[in-house]
């Protein structure tokens, strides 16, 4: 019982160590206040703000489509390239993996400075499209593990079934080996579209004047100041975030039923 | 049939993006440096040999210690943790773990800004603890070292829970029934069995806490107040202020050695199989 009791307040306090900037976060983002710490009673006057603020706006423009597009141009790679992986003898396997770790290997500053360092040498203009070659660089490999575990555990006389049956190599794909792996093609790409949202490393070493995305606004207000329509914005997406996972998994729940 | 043309774009992708940057800043950081900053193609040592100065050996001594603990500290935290979780119902299992990645999908940033408000002078901690007559002036929680590592725990260890949690919740509970069946104490089960088993976790936690503990620019910048300078403070200054890209690289160098070593110790704890995220 005393057990029990201790294992459960044990789990309270780490949850509420991870939980209790998010809540402040939130909190101040109703503050009537410029300055935080202090309470000057509830308002909604930020998020206004916040839709009238254009950097703020385009920020988070190019951070959700450099995500989006590097998801995408990631996945479609990355799932390519594991299936061929996945065909190679011994010995080329060992050497594609190798590769692949290099970028979850390295840690992201090294990632970032090696990349700006190349976009410099090609005489490359830092901006949108060099954040989004850097971003695609370090989300392939995460799409090809996700995927390879899915192509380990396919029936290989699937494939061979179809084209014995008359399918092209193309419809063989599409409608049999496709579906078996998409689980492993979603995870892919939920993740690379994660990190690439989250990321702020690579992109702070690989963007040029004017291109911002979030993480690197919120970096350089935090030398001067950061608004609080910042907290708004974190309070937003944060919200969003917590529906998208209570739909998913509800949505889990009925295919289980 | 053949599909190697398959793998054509992304060897390309590869060898241009991960293969080549890497060459490149390996050559540079062999590289004399002009009056002017610009670089000269001809070998040198300097670059290394300017890192044995004293104040550098001290950053990454600094750099080493600070991640060391801050890794251990989330060992300590999360794995008790990660065993409460895996012994709990599958219905609340789910939830609790959704509870620790919900965090990692908040900007990386902002958690950070967010200890930055909550820890300084006029902050909520120091604001609640006056309230309660603890203390009558403020803290200095903000701008040291204990900061700095407050922000490392609180930012990576959810990468040390999850992989533990994985191979805890696939473990093999007859093995510990059978341990408790020959008559082991609750301490020896864990110390014997469970422990051991759960050794590829561990180690996936621990490299995935070290890496981006030792690397990092942002945490010692926003919590240590330029006070704390570690590796990533000072490849960042080289890169883009002091503009000496050949020892910014150098020291990148010096870097990457440091974690392929951790990486070897600590994988040779690691049994076959692999575990962790995957």
């Amino acid at each position: 019982m005393v057990r029990k009791l201790f294992k459960r307040g044990y789990a309270t306090l780490v949850y509420l160590f991870l939980y209790l900037p998010i809540f402040f976060l939130i909190l101040y983002s109703f503050n009537d206040s410029k300055y935080r710490g202090k309470w000057n009673g509830f308002t909604l006057r930020w998020y206004e703000e916040l839709l009238k603020d254009r950097a703020i706006m385009e920020a988070l423009y190019n951070t959700f489509m450099i995500a989006l597009l590097a998801a995408i141009i990631s996945t479609i790679v990355g799932t390519i390239s594991a299936i061929a992986i996945h065909k190679m003898s011994s010995k080329w396997k060992v050497v594609f993996m190798n590769v692949t770790y290099i970028p979850v290997m390295n840690p992201d500053i090294v990632i970032g400075i090696s990349l700006l360092a190349l976009f410099v040498s090609l005489n490359m203009r830092l901006g949108f499209v060099t954040l989004l070659l850097a971003h695609i660089t370090f989300n392939i490999p995460y799409v090809i593990l996700a995927v390879l575990p899915k192509l380990k555990q396919l029936n290989p006389y699937l494939e061979e079934a179809a084209l014995d049956l008359g399918a092209t190599p193309m419809y063989a794909f599409f409608k049999v080996i496709l579906p078996e792996i998409m689980p492993g093609v979603i995870t892919g790409a939920l993740l690379a579209f994660t990190l690439s949202l989250d990321d702020f490393m690579v992109s702070f070493f690989t963007t040029g004047s004017g291109v911002n995305t979030l993480s690197i606004r919120v970096y350089s207000m935090t030398k001067v100041g950061v608004s609080p329509k910042i907290n708004a914005l974190s309070t937003v997406l944060f919200l969003g975030v917590l529906v998208l996972l209570i739909l998913l998994q509800k949505r889990e729940k009925n295919l289980n039923e | 049939m053949n599909k190697k043309w398959l793998s054509i774009p992304y060897a390309l992708w590869s060898l241009i993006f991960s293969i080549i940057p890497i060459i490149i800043i390996t050559i540079y950081s062999f590289c004399k440096r002009s009056p002017y900053g610009k670089i000269i193609y001809e070998f040198t040592l300097d670059n290394y040999k300017q890192f044995l100065e004293p104040i550098y050996l001290n950053v990454l001594w600094r750099s080493i210690l600070l991640a060391a603990i801050s890794t251990t500290a989330c060992l300590v935290i999360g794995y008790p943790m990660a065993m409460i979780i895996s012994k709990t119902s599958i219905k609340k299992r789910n939830v609790l773990i959704m509870l620790f990645v919900v965090p990692l999908w908040t900007n990386f940033l902002l958690r950070t800004y967010a200890w930055m408000v909550l820890l300084r002078d006029q902050g909520a901690i120091n604001q609640f603890l006056i309230y309660l007559g603890i203390i009558k002036e403020p803290l200095q929680l903000l701008y040291n070292p204990g900061a700095v590592v407050m922000g490392m725990v609180y930012n990576f260890l959810p990468f040390m829970v999850l992989p533990i949690y994985s191979v805890l919740s696939k473990m093999d509970n007859s093995l510990v029934e059978a341990a408790q069946d020959l008559g082991a104490t609750s301490g020896e089960v864990f110390r014997k069995v469970i422990f051991p088993l759960s050794m590829p976790g561990v180690v996936s936690g621990l490299i995935m806490v070290f890496m981006p503990a030792v690397s990092t620019f942002v945490i010692s910048d926003l919590l240590g107040g330029g006070q704390t300078v570690l590796l990533g403070n000072l490849i960042q200054n080289q890169f883009l202020v002091a503009r000496n890209w050949q020892f910014g690289s150098a020291i990148s160098m010096i870097m990457m050695v440091l974690i392929l070593i951790a990486i070897r110790i600590s994988s040779k704890y690691q049994d076959e199989e692999g575990g962790g995220l995957w």
